[in-house]
C-alpha cells in the first residue's frame, strides 16, 4: 500500500476540511508538524508561569480567609479567592479554544495528533484551585516544542515540567541522606515517577528493568523540584549523596547532569525504542500493528538517537501504514475536532465561542464520550485499544452529539452529499450513501455521516 | 418533579421504539437469586491503613506517621480496627454483614504496574507466565452460567471494566446516557453499522438497553422509598459513584444479578493521610447506600471490595505509601457471613515481609471471589479452578457466605 491523501489526513491527521486542499505526499504533513507554531502569537496558551503567579495571589487570598476577623471579612476574602480560581478556570477555557483553533486551523493536522499523542505518553494531571488547569501549559512547553525533535530532550522536559514533579510526587521525594533529609525527619524518597518513568516513560511495562532499578532511579531522581512562584528548581540540599546504578550503569555527581545522562541512557535503550515504536504504530494504524512497521519504527530511532523527526517519518514512509482498511477508531477529542473541520468551522467561530457553547457543545461531551478534558484517569493515559471507546454509552453519546450539535454549530449546514464526498471521496460505502440520501433532513444526514464507521474509524 | 421521573431523569431520551433494530427485552427469570457486586478500587487500596492490625506489635512503630496523636480504634474483633474513614462501618460488621479478608492478593509479583495489577485482578487468570486473559472472570461465569439475558449483569460507569469484558452476554451502561435519535434515524444507523461488528453491537445494546429502562415496569414502591433514603457520598468522586450506586440497585431490585463498578483515587503515594480518609468515607458510605437501597434483597447480596495490590508496609518519605503485595478485600451484605476477619495474620516483622518491604499475601483474593460464587450461584470447585479462575487451587473453601 501506498501514500493516499485522504487516508493520509484521517489516520496522520485531524480529517479532511473544505478549507483545506488534501496533501499530496507524506513529506508535506512532516513539514507541518515541523514547522513553528502559526498561532503562537495569535492564540497564545496561557503559561505556566501565569499559572504559578495565579497559584500565589490565590494562596494569598486563602491567606486573608484566615486571618479575617468576623463572618463577613471572611465572607469577603474568600470571594477574592473564589475571583482567583475563576480567572484560572476561565483561562482554561480559553487554552481550550486556542487549542481547538490549531486542530481546526492547521491543514492537515499532525502537529496537533502528534502533540496530543505525546501528551499523554508521557500524562500529567494537575489537582488543587489552579494546578487543576495546568495541562494545556504543560504540553504546550514541555511537549509541542519537541514533537519533531529528539525524544531524549523531550523527556528532560518533561523531568522538569512542574505538572509532572507534582502529578507522580517527585517534589517531596528527599534523599534520607541528604542535608535536608538528614535534618528533617520523617522526609525520605517516593518512587512513584521512577517506576512510572521505567514503566510507561522509556522500558515498557515488561522492560528488563526491577525493583532495584525503580529504588536507585528515585534516589537519583532527588533534587528535581518547584519553588512556588517560580517553577522548575534543583535543590542540591535534597539530592541523595552518592552515586546510583540504574540497569547496571552508574550515575555520579550529585548533579542534573547525572539525572540527564540517566534519562539519555534510558530514552536510547533498544527496548524503549520497541516501546514507543509499537505505541506510535497502535494509536496511528493499528491496535494490532504490523511487525514490520513497529520494527521500522523502532530501527530508525535508535539508528537517529531518538530524533522524532526521523521516527515520525519512518512510520509515514512503511507501506503497512497505509493499509486502505480504515482500522482504529478516534478519540473523543479528535472526533469532536474533525467534525468541526468537515462542517468547515472556522477559527475565528471557535475563537468567539461563548464559554457555555464551548461547555455543551465540546467539554461536556468529550467527557460523556469517555474523555474528559485534560484528565485522563491515571499516569497510563487515555486507553488505545477501540473496544475501549465504543462501549454501548459511548457509541450513544456520538450518535447524539453527530445528530445534535452540527445544527447549533454552524448556520449552513453542508449538503450531506457534499459532506460525505469531502470525509469518504469515492470509497463511501454503497449502504452509507442509500443512508444519506434517505436521511430525512439534512440534520439527520449530516449525522449519519459523522456517526458512521467510515468517519469514526482512520 | 415526581418520584419517578426522578429515578427516571437522564435515562430516556431514546424515541427509537419503532426501530427493527429493537429486540423486545423479556423479563425472563434470572438464573440465580443472589445479587453479586463487585467494586474495583483503582491505584491499589493502603489495606495496612484501611483494616489496622492493631494487634500486631510492630504496627504502631512502622505507621506513626499515618496514624496520627491517639487514634480511634474503631476495633473490628480484638486484633484489627477500622480507619477512620470507614467508621461508619462498624454498625455492619456487629450486624454480621462485613467482613474482611486481610493479606491478599492476585498471583501479581514484583513489577508492582497499576496496570497490570488491575488487568490480571479483573481477568482472574494466573501469574505465571504472566499473560492476561482476553476475558474477565466475571464473564466467564457468565459463559458458563444458565439462562443469562442482556441483564444478567452490568458493568456500570464510564470505566472500562475488564472483569466483564468477554464474550459472554452481558450490558454495559452508565447512568444519564441518552441516544437521540428519530425512528428513521435508527433505521438508518443500523444500516451504516450492519458492516461494522463493533459499532453495530454497542449501538443495538445501547438501543436495548435504553429500551428495556424505558418500557421496564415502574419499581414498587418499597423499592422507591429505599432508594429515596440512599444519600449521595461524600469524597471526590462521590456524586458519580453515587450515580453509579443507585443505578447498580435499581438493576439488583429488577432481574439483574451481577453488577460491577469501580472507584478511582487510591493511589496514596504523598500524604496520604486527608487523600485516603476521603476515598474510605465515599467507599463506607457507597456501601451502606447499597444496603439502604437493596432493602430486601440486601440478604441475598454479597458486594465484594477489591484492588490491585497492598501498599509497602512502611511509610514513604513523603508521609505516603508506594506500591506493595498484600492487600485487604472486603466482603458486605446480608449474604456473607461477616463479622469476622479471614485468613491468617503473616506478621509485619522483618523477616515476616514479602521481599522485606511489603504485606506478605497469604492467600489468592480469588479463593474468595471463588468461596462467594459458590455460596451465592453454586458454582462447582471445579468450574472455579478451571473456567473462571484458571490456575487458581482454592484449597479448604473459606465459607465467606452464610
Amino acid at each position: 500500500m501506498a501514500f493516499d491523501p485522504l487516508t493520509a489526513v484521517h489516520r496522520f491527521g485531524l480529517g479532511p476540511s473544505p478549507e483545506f486542499a488534501l496533501p499530496q505526499a507524506a513529506d508535506a504533513l512532516l513539514e507541518e508538524a515541523a514547522a513553528r507554531d502559526p498561532f503562537a502569537r495569535s492564540h497564545p496558551i496561557v503559561t505556566t508561569d501565569k499559572l504559578f503567579a495565579l497559584d500565589v495571589t490565590y494562596r494569598e487570598k486563602r491567606g486573608l480567609v484566615r486571618e479575617a476577623e468576623g463572618q463577613a471579612a471572611k465572607d469577603a476574602a474568600r470571594e477574592e479567592a473564589r475571583a482567583v480560581s475563576r480567572q484560572a478556570r476561565d483561562r482554561a477555557f480559553d487554552d481550550f479554544r486556542a487549542l481547538f483553533v490549531r486542530h481546526v486551523g492547521r491543514p492537515y493536522g499532525l502537529s496537533e495528533r502528534l502533540v496530543t499523542f505525546w501528551s499523554d505518553h508521557f500524562t500529567a494531571v494537575g489537582s488543587g484551585a489552579i494546578g487543576q488547569y495546568g495541562g494545556a501549559s504543560y504540553a504546550n512547553e514541555a511537549i509541542r516544542p519537541h514533537i519533531m525533535g529528539r525524544f531524549p530532550v523531550m523527556a528532560r522536559a518533561v523531568l522538569r515540567a512542574p505538572l509532572m514533579l507534582s502529578y507522580l510526587d517527585q517534589v517531596l521525594s528527599t534523599g534520607p541522606n541528604s542535608l535536608i533529609g538528614k535534618r528533617r525527619k520523617g522526609r525520605g524518597l517516593n518512587e512513584n515517577l521512577a517506576r512510572e518513568f521505567l514503566e510507561l516513560h522509556t522500558l515498557g511495562v515488561d522492560g528488563p528493568y526491577s525493583q532495584d532499578d525503580v529504588r536507585q532511579l528515585a534516589t537519583l531522581l532527588t533534587g528535581l523540584s518547584i519553588e512556588r512562584g517560580k517553577g522548575f528548581v534543583f535543590r542540591p540540599g535534597i539530592v541523595e549523596p552518592g552515586a546510583e546504578r540504574v540497569l547496571g550503569q552508574s550515575y555520579g555527581g550529585d548533579t542534573i547532569d547525572a539525572i540527564d545522562a540517566a534519562v539519555e541512557d534510558l530514552a536510547l535503550h533498544p527496548e524503549t525504542a520497541r516501546h514507543l515504536a509499537r505505541k506510535l504504530a497502535v494509536h496511528f494504524v493499528s491496535d494490532t500493528p504490523d511487525d514490520g512497521l513497529v520494527r521500522h519504527i523502532s530501527t530508525r530511532y535508535l539508528a537517529s538517537d531518538g530524533d522524532l523527526a526521523e521516527t515520525t517519518a519512518a512510520l509515514l514512509e512503511h507501506p503497512a501504514a497505509w493499509n486502505a482498511a480504515r482500522q482504529n477508531v478516534k478519540w473523543p477529542i479528535d472526533f469532536v475536532s474533525s467534525s468541526l473541520r468537515a462542517l468547515g468551522i472556522s477559527a475565528s467561530a471557535i475563537e468567539s465561542a461563548s464559554m457555555r457553547d464551548v461547555r455543551t457543545l465540546a467539554v461536556n461531551p468529550m467527557g460523556r464520550m469517555g474523555q474528559p478534558w485534560g484528565s485522563a484517569p491515571d499516569p497510563a493515559g487515555w486507553e488505545e485499544e477501540d473496544t475501549s471507546w465504543i462501549t454501548p454509552q459511548a457509541v450513544a453519546e456520538r450518535v447524539s452529539w453527530a445528530m445534535r450539535a452540527p445544527v447549533r454549530l454552524t448556520s449552513e449546514l453542508p449538503d450531506p452529499r457534499d459532506l460525505l464526498a469531502l470525509v469518504a471521496g469515492d470509497s463511501a460505502p454503497p449502504e452509507l450513501r442509500f443512508a444519506v440520501d434517505a436521511a430525512q433532513n439534512r440534520q439527520e444526514g449530516v449525522g449519519l455521516v459523522l456517526a458512521s464507521p467510515s468517519f469514526q474509524r482512520r | 418533579m415526581d418520584r419517578r421521573s426522578f429515578l427516571k431523569s437522564g435515562l430516556i431520551g431514546c424515541s427509537a421504539a419503532a426501530s427493527p433494530l429493537l429486540t423486545p427485552i423479556t423479563l425472563a427469570s434470572a438464573p440465580w437469586e443472589g445479587r453479586l457486586v463487585v467494586i474495583i478500587l483503582r491505584g491499589a487500596l493502603d489495606g495496612l491503613d484501611a483494616v489496622r492490625p492493631w494487634g500486631d506489635p510492630d504496627f504502631v512503630p512502622m505507621r506513626k506517621e499515618l496514624l496520627g496523636r491517639d487514634p480511634e480504634q474503631h476495633a473490628i474483633g480484638n486484633f484489627f480496627g477500622l480507619h477512620p474513614g470507614l467508621a461508619g462501618l462498624v454498625p455492619m460488621w456487629e450486624a454480621g454483614e462485613l467482613a474482611v479478608a486481610h493479606a491478599v492478593s492476585t498471583p501479581y509479583r514484583d513489577k508492582r504496574s497499576h496496570f497490570d495489577g488491575q488487568a490480571l485482578l479483573e481477568a482472574g487468570n494466573g501469574g505465571d507466565p504472566f499473560q492476561i486473559a482476553r476475558d474477565g472472570w466475571l464473564n466467564r461465569l457468565l459463559q458458563i452460567a444458565p439462562d443469562v439475558e442482556t441483564r444478567t449483569a452490568f458493568a456500570v460507569g464510564r470505566d472500562r471494566l475488564h472483569i466483564l469484558s468477554g464474550p459472554g452476554t452481558h450490558a454495559t451502561w452508565s447512568p444519564n446516557t441518552a441516544l437521540r435519535l428519530s425512528p428513521q434515524g435508527a433505521q438508518l444507523l443500523e444500516l451504516i453499522y450492519h458492516d461494522d461488528p463493533l459499532f453495530r453491537d454497542a449501538a443495538l445494546q445501547a438501543m436495548d438497553i435504553i429500551e428495556g429502562i424505558e418500557t421496564a415496569p415502574a419499581l414498587d414502591d418499597d423499592t422507591m422509598e429505599d432508594m429515596e433514603m440512599m444519600a449521595t457520598p461524600s469524597g471526590p468522586t462521590g456524586r458519580v459513584t453515587g450515580e453509579v450506586a443507585r443505578f447498580v440497585v435499581e438493576q439488583l431490585r429488577r432481574e439483574t444479578r451481577i453488577a460491577s463498578f469501580s472507584i478511582n483515587g487510591w493511589d496514596t503515594h504523598a500524604r496520604q493521610g486527608p487523600q485516603i480518609t476521603r476515598k474510605l468515607e465515599e467507599l463506607s458510605q457507597t456501601l451502606e447506600l447499597l444496603k439502604t437501597g437493596l432493602g430486601p434483597v440486601w440478604g441475598q447480596t454479597a458486594v465484594l471490595v477489591m484492588t490491585e495490590f497492598g501498599r509497602t508496609a512502611r511509610v514513604n518519605g513523603t508521609k505516603g505509601t508506594d506500591h506493595g503485595t498484600g492487600g485487604v478485600m472486603f466482603a458486605a451484605g446480608g449474604a456473607v457471613r461477616g463479622g469476622q476477619a479471614y485468613g491468617t495474620w503473616p506478621g509485619l516483622a522483618e523477616a515476616d515481609l514479602y521481599k522485606g518491604r511489603d504485606l506478605m499475601p497469604v492467600r489468592d483474593i480469588r479463593a474468595y471471589a471463588g468461596s462467594a460464587m459458590r455460596g451465592l450461584f453454586g458454582t462447582s470447585v471445579a468450574d472455579i479452578e478451571k473456567v473462571i479462575f484458571p490456575g487458581l487451587d482454592m484449597g479448604a473453601d473459606p465459607g465467606l457466605l452464610r
